[in-house]
C-alpha cells in the first residue's frame, strides 16, 4: 500500500534560510571589503580571510569536541570572522587575529549554546577582548603610503596614523574633508574607513529585509544628537569610526538584540547615548563597540518591556467600513 | 493606522486552476459517508447494512444540539458500516453505500416551509450545512447566538487566501445569483440590517460579477461588496472581521461577541439551494490540484467520495502521490490514506509529490523576529514555541496562547525552519491541562 507522508500544517514553506540570511550580510560586506583593499592593499584581503577562516575552523572543531551537530554551512561563523576581520588595523598580527576568532566563537557563542543562544555579539566580544589585552595593536591604525597628503611619507609603503575621532576635539589638528571621509582613504580599521561602502552593503540588506532601520536609525540619531549637545561636529562623528559599522551591521545582529521594532528602537537610543558619552567624555575615543556590548546584555529585558500586545487586546476601534471600501 | 496592515503573508498563489471549468463526477462506485463531519459531536448512523438509500436520504442521525444530520450523497445499498480512524485521529463510523448509478432522488425531500428565524434554522440544520470554508462549523448554531448577543452585521467570507483553493472563486464567478440570494435569505430572517462581502483582489471576475448583480437587484442599500488586497490569512474569521469592520474579537471570543456574523459564500449558496430545492448538502465542488495529479481543476465530487476514486476519474495521478492534503496547503489536515472520504468542509485536495513533501531539516532560533512580524493576532511565536518545548503552561498564558488562530504563518516565514504553530497548537492543549488542574484545585479547597 502507498504509504504517505503525515505532517501537521503548513505544509509549505518559504524559501530563506538562515544560510540565505547569514550569506546576504557577507554580501553587504564585500563592498568594504574592496574599499578595503584600495585604502590598504592586499593586507586587509588576507587578513580578512585569515580571521574568516579561524572563525570557521573553531566552530567546527568545536562541535566537534561538544558533539553537536555540524552548523558551519550556516555560515553565521563567515559574518562573525568578516566583522571581526573589520575592527583590524591592516597590519594586526596574524595570530593575534585568529586568538580573537577562538574568543569569539568559542568564547562569545559556543560555549553558549551555539547560534540563537550567545548573549553578546561575538565579534564584538572578541574585539573588545583583543583591545584590552593588546591596546597597541589595536590602535596602530596604517594607511597606504599614496593616500597621505604629506609628501616625504610617500616613500613608505604604510604610514601609521591616529584616527579621526582621536584628534577630533583638537581644532589644531588639520582634518581630512568630509568628502574624503566618506569614501574612506583615510586611517582606521579595514572595515570602517568607506562609509560609502558601508551604506551600499546597509541598503542591499534593508532592501532585502534582513535587517530593518529601527536600530541604525535610533542608534545613529541618538549619537549624533549627544555630540551635538556636546559641542562637536556630528558630521565628523558619523563619518568616522565604527559607527556605520556597528549601527547597520552590529547591532542589528538578530541573536543579540530585540525583535520587537519597540525594543529595538530603544536599543538603538540606549547604544546611541552611551557612544556619545563615551566619544565625549571617556577615556578612549571610540565607544561603539562597548554600547553594543552594554545594550546586548540589557536585550532581554528590552524583549521584556517592548512586548506588543495581541490583537485580541486592543480597543475596540471605530468602524471604519468605507475607508476599505 | 492600521496596527496589523503588514501582519501575514504572501506565498505564491498557485491559483492554477482559477480559470478552469467545472466537471461533474458521479460516476463513484462506492461512497464512503464518514459521521464525523463537523466541529462538535457528529452523526450515528440511522441505517442497517442491506439497506437501500436514495440520494438526499438522512442516514446519519444528529447526537446533540450542535451537530447536523448526513445524507446520502447516491442512490444504493449500505454495505458495510465500521469504525475508523481517519484525518481526525479518533475513531468514527463510516458508512460505505455501493452506489446503483440510478441516482434515485429521496421522495421524502420537499421544499421546506420558512416563516420565522426558528423554522429558517430548523431548515438549515435539516440541510445538513456546515460551514464551508474549511472549519466545518455548524450553521444553524452560528444562525442562534445566545440572546444577549445582538448581531448587526452579516459577513460574507469569500476571501480564499489559502494557496491553490478556487473554488470559492469559482462559484462566486459561476453561482454569483444563489449566493447573493442566499445571503438575501438570511438577512430576511435574521434580521440582520446589513451584509458585506469581503473578497481578495485576486478575484476580479467574481468581484466585478458580485458588484453588478447586488447592484442590478437593487440590494445595493444592505450587501456591500469590499475588495482586499490579496494576503494570507485574511479570510481567517477574526482578521475578516477585523479587516472588514475594524470590530476585534475579544481573547477567547466567538464573531457574535463583537455582533457579527461569519458565512462562507459556497455555505450561502447551499442554503439558497435548499430553500428553494429542498435538496441537501449531498455535492460539494472541490478543487483538485498540486503536482503529483494529471489534471487540476474545479470538480463537483458527491460527499462521501474516496480520494482515490475522485483523482482516478479526474485522470489518475502523473507523480507518486507523497502527501494528501485536505483543504489548503497553510491549515489543511494530511490524512493517512488515499480512501478516506471527502467531508462537507473540503474546499481541495491537494496531492504533492515527494519534492513538494519534502520537510526541510529544523535549526536553532536566531531571535530573527520574522515570525513576529507575519503574525497576524501580534503574538511571539517563538517564545510560545520554546515555552511549549518546556511544557511552561505559566509562560505560555503569559505570551497568550489561546490567541493564535493557528495559521502558519510563523512557521511558513522561519528561515531555521522551526516547528512553530506545530508546538504552539501542543502548547493550548499543555495550558487548557493546566488550567483544568488549577480549577480542580481551587474547587477542592473551596
Amino acid at each position: 500500500m502507498q504509504m504517505l507522508k503525515v505532517s501537521a500544517s503548513p505544509h509549505i514553506r518559504d524559501k530563506s534560510t538562515t544560510t540565505k540570511v547569514m550569506g546576504d550580510v557577507v554580501i553587504a560586506l564585500l563592498p568594504a571589503l574592496v574599499l578595503a583593499y584600495m585604502a590598504f592593499g592586499w593586507r586587509a584581503i588576507v587578513l580578512t580571510f585569515v580571521t574568516t577562516a579561524a572563525c570557521v575552523f573553531f566552530e567546527w572543531a568545536g562541535n566537534r569536541l561538544m558533539h553537536r551537530p555540524q552548523t558551519i554551512s550556516d555560515l553565521s561563523a563567515v559574518v562573525t570572522g568578516v566583522l571581526l576581520a573589520f575592527n583590524f588595523p591592516a597590519n594586526f598580527p596574524w595570530w593575534m587575529a585568529i586568538l580573537g576568532a577562538f574568543v569569539a566563537i568559542v568564547g562569545a557563542k559556543l560555549i553558549f549554546g551555539g547560534l540563537g543562544y550567545n548573549i553578546t555579539n561575538p565579534a564584538l566580544t572578541a574585539r573588545v577582548f583583543l583591545l584590552v589585552c593588546f591596546p597597541q595593536e589595536m590602535t596602530n591604525f596604517v594607511v597606504l603610503g599614496k593616500h597621505l597628503k604629506e609628501s616625504g611619507a610617500a616613500a613608505y609603503d604604510l604610514c601609521s596614523s591616529a584616527t579621526v575621532l582621536s584628534y577630533i576635539g583638537n581644532p589644531e589638528a588639520g582634518l581630512p574633508s568630509l568628502s574624503e571621509l566618506f569614501i574612506g582613504l583615510k586611517a582606521g580599521s579595514i572595515g570602517e574607513v568607506s562609509i560609502l561602502a558601508l551604506l551600499i552593503g546597509a541598503a542591499y540588506l534593508l532592501i532585502k529585509r534582513v535587517i530593518d532601520i529601527w536600530i541604525p536609525l535610533s542608534f545613529i540619531a541618538t549619537t549624533m544628537i549627544v555630540v551635538t549637545l556636546g559641542g562637536q561636529s556630528p558630521l565628523y562623528h558619523l563619518l568616522s569610526g565604527g559607527l556605520i559599522l556597528g549601527a547597520f551591521f552590529m547591532a542589528t545582529d538578530y541573536v543579540s538584540t530585540p525583535y520587537s521594532p519597540k525594543g529595538k528602537f530603544f536599543f538603538g537610543l540606549g547604544a546611541g547615548l552611551i557612544t556619545g558619552l563615551i566619544r565625549l567624555y571617556g577615556g578612549t575615543p571610540e565607544g561603539v563597540s562597548y554600547a553594543i556590548l552594554v545594550m546586548n546584555i540589557l536585550t532581554p529585558h528590552l524583549n521584556k518591556w517592548c512586548r506588543e500586545k495581541p490583537l485580541s487586546h486592543y480597543r475596540q476601534k471605530q468602524e471604519k467600513g468605507a475607508a476599505n471600501a | 493606522m492600521d496596527l496589523f496592515a503588514r501582519a501575514g503573508i504572501h506565498p505564491p498563489e498557485s491559483k492554477h486552476t482559477s480559470s478552469s471549468e467545472l466537471k461533474v463526477l458521479r460516476r463513484f462506485p462506492t461512497i464512503r459517508m464518514s459521521m464525523q463531519q463537523q466541529i462538535g459531536p457528529g452523526a450515528k448512523a440511522c441505517v442497517k447494512r442491506g439497506d437501500k438509500v436514495t440520494v438526499g436520504q438522512v442516514i446519519g442521525e444528529p447526537i446533540a444540539p450542535m451537530s447536523v444530520p448526513i445524507h446520502s450523497s447516491v442512490s444504493g445499498t449500505v454495505e458495510k458500516i465500521s469504525t475508523e480512524i481517519q484525518h481526525a485521529g479518533r475513531p468514527m463510523e463510516v458508512i460505505e453505500i455501493k452506489n446503483d448509478f440510478k441516482d434515485t432522488v429521496c421522495p421524502d425531500l420537499k421544499i421546506p416551509e420558512v416563516n420565522d428565524r426558528e423554522s429558517f434554522c430548523t431548515a438549515v440544520r435539516d440541510s445538513g450545512l456546515v460551514g464551508l470554508g474549511g472549519a466545518g462549523f455548524p450553521t444553524h448554531f452560528k444562525l442562534n447566538p445566545p440572546p444577549d448577543k445582538k448581531i448587526d452585521m452579516l459577513l460574507i467570507n469569500g476571501m480564499e487566501c489559502e494557496p491553490f483553493i478556487t473554488s470559492d472563486d469559482f462559484q462566486m464567478r459561476e453561482y454569483t445569483e444563489e449566493i447573493i440570494e442566499g445571503v438575501r435569505q438570511v438577512l430576511k430572517w435574521t434580521q440582520i440590517p446589513q451584509a458585506i462581502i469581503g473578497v481578495e483582489g485576486n478575484t476580479p471576475r467574481a468581484n466585478a460579477k458580485i458588484k453588478k448583480i447586488i447592484a442590478d437587484l437593487g440590494l445595493s442599500g444592505s450587501i456591500k461588496l469590499m475588495a482586499q488586497k490579496a494576503r494570507y490569512p485574511l479570510g481567517a474569521e477574526k482578521m475578516l472581521i477585523y479587516r472588514l469592520t475594524g470590530r476585534i474579537v475579544p481573547e477567547g471570543g466567538l464573531p457574535h461577541d463583537v455582533g457579527c456574523l461569519v458565512l462562507n459564500v459556497g455555505t450561502c449558496r447551499s442554503i439558497q439551494q435548499f430553500l428553494s430545492t429542498g435538496m441537501p448538502l449531498v455535492s460539494k465542488i472541490v478543487t483538485l490540484d498540486g503536482g503529483a495529479v494529471r489534471r487540476p481543476g474545479n470538480y463537483e465530487v458527491p460527499i462521501g467520495a474516496p480520494i482515490d476514486d475522485f483523482v482516478d476519474l479526474t485522470g489518475g495521478f502523473q507523480k507518486n502521490p507523497a502527501k494528501v492534503i485536505m483543504g489548503g496547503p497553510m491549515m489543511g489536515i494530511a490524512v493517512s490514506s488515499l480512501s478516506d472520504p471527502i467531508l462537507k468542509n473540503n474546499n481541495a485536495i491537494l496531492v504533492f509529490s515527494a519534492e513538494e513533501a519534502a520537510i526541510p531539516p529544523e535549526s536553532a532560533c536566531m531571535l530573527c523576529g520574522r515570525c513576529t512580524r507575519s503574525c497576524p493576532m501580534g503574538l511571539v511565536p517563538t517564545a510560545l514555541d520554546q515555552a511549549a518545548r518546556k511544557e511552561q503552561a505559566e509562560r505560555l498564558g503569559h505570551f497568550y496562547v489561546m490567541d493564535c488562530i493557528e495559521c502558519g504563518c510563523c512557521t511558513y516565514v522561519c528561515p531555521a525552519k522551526r516547528y512553530l504553530v506545530q508546538n504552539i497548537r501542543v502548547g493550548k492543549q499543555i495550558y487548557r491541562t493546566a488550567q483544568t488542574a488549577k480549577k480542580e484545585a481551587a474547587n477542592a479547597n473551596a
